[in-house]
């Protein structure tokens, strides 16, 4: 009976991919409760008194990113969360907390806290950015070719050198992995807006979720 | 070559077993985000085939589809047999194929204390080798 077995087939097919959708569903929900009893308790780890921030103190609206500078599509976004901060300008806080998950991250973290001790974080963080596709390739990370790119930055390379291997620094990108860890940075770029994290990943969601906070609270 | 009902019914079972470990398998990576060591992606590769090649052989029912997908179960149970081994520490991880990234010997994920990904993985290729292995015998049609 060919068409009984096909049934027999379809039905088992259907249920298996709706038994697939349903435990998805369950668990994504389940995820995003247990992040956000993590993320929007009062003491949330989201940002550090040591964290990098930028914008005014007073912004009610505070956009927290964990980011990886070996990580493209981090690269990609940087402009973008740019741009949104200058779309809400005042009303917005830009945090960044290092979540290095790709070989070699470490030591660009190391550097760009070194690089900070000089004031220098962010043009610091352009040239990685800039440079990445030659030092964070993903067949053969060569961190140390990030060492040439530096001067761009208007650094002095000997003191971060130097600087990089303070036990404070290790302490920082500890401290951030581990706060990651609880808040469930599993891949990179992750957004937090206001302790309420973008799950749904995307250039449109980042948008919407942002003016929709600053709509609210402005 | 044609199945009898007895035959259809075992590569059905075999059938529903690799579905359900596949989907499975993509559940734990694509959902649970656990990213897959290169032993998993090796048993993904004698998996993932089996799903199609099963339903291929489904209809019109062919009991010959079990000299393709046998080689493929059984490749598979070597692979698992070889990953548990490592886990439970009986292989010492330097005699492992992983490179850095996520290490093969790691536990992501245990039911009741000692069921991991790749004891799965065992339990579902050796009952589909068993199962296409009985199928071939003579006395079944």
């Amino acid at each position: 009976m060919p068409v009984s077995r096909l049934q027999i087939v379809i039905v088992a097919a259907a249920s298996m991919a709706l038994a697939f959708v349903l435990a998805a569903y369950i668990y994504s929900a389940q995820r995003e409760d247990a992040i956000r009893a993590v993320s929007e308790a009062e003491d949330s780890p989201l940002e550090r008194e040591y964290s990098v921030s930028e914008g005014p103190a007073d912004a009610r609206v505070v956009l927290v990113e964990f980011f990886d500078p070996a990580c493209e599509t981090c690269r990609e976004f940087h402009p973008y969360v740019k741009k949104l901060l200058a779309a809400h300008p005042g009303k917005v806080r830009l945090v960044l907390r290092y979540a290095p998950l790709h070989q070699g991250s470490d030591t660009m973290v190391l550097i760009l806290e070194a690089a900070r001790r000089q004031g220098r974080f962010w043009e610091t963080l352009e040239v990685m950015y800039a440079t990445q596709p030659q030092w964070a390739s993903h067949h053969q990370p060569r961190p140390e070719l990030i060492w040439q790119f530096l001067p761009d930055a208007g650094v002095d390379v000997e003191r971060i050198r130097k600087d990089m291997r303070d036990p404070d620094m290790m302490a920082v990108m500890h401290q951030d992995l581990a706060d990651g860890r609880v808040l469930g940075v599993r891949r990179t770029p992750q957004f937090f807006v206001n302790g309420k994290p973008l799950l749904s990943f995307g250039r449109r969601q980042l948008k919407s979720l942002l003016d929709s906070e600053v709509a609210a609270r402005y | 070559m044609t199945a009898g009902r007895r035959t259809w019914s075992i590569l059905f079972i075999c059938w529903l077993l690799v579905t359900g470990a596949t989907l499975g398998s993509l559940f734990f990576s694509e959902i649970m985000e656990l990213p897959p060591c290169s032993l998993c992606w090796v048993q993904r590769i004698f998996m993932f085939p089996l799903a199609i090649i099963l339903l291929v052989g489904l209809f019109p029912p062919d009991g010959s589809v079990v000299r393709y997908a046998l080689p493929l179960a059984l490749c598979g149970v070597a692979t698992a047999v070889f990953h548990v081994l490592l886990q439970f520490g009986l292989i010492p991880e330097s005699a492992s194929p992983c490179q850095q990234g996520v290490s093969c010997a790691d536990v992501s994920l245990a039911l009741f204390g000692f069921v991991s990904i790749p004891v799965l993985s065992l339990a579902v290729f050796s009952a589909v080798a068993g199962l296409l292995y009985h199928s071939t015998r003579s006395g079944c049609q």
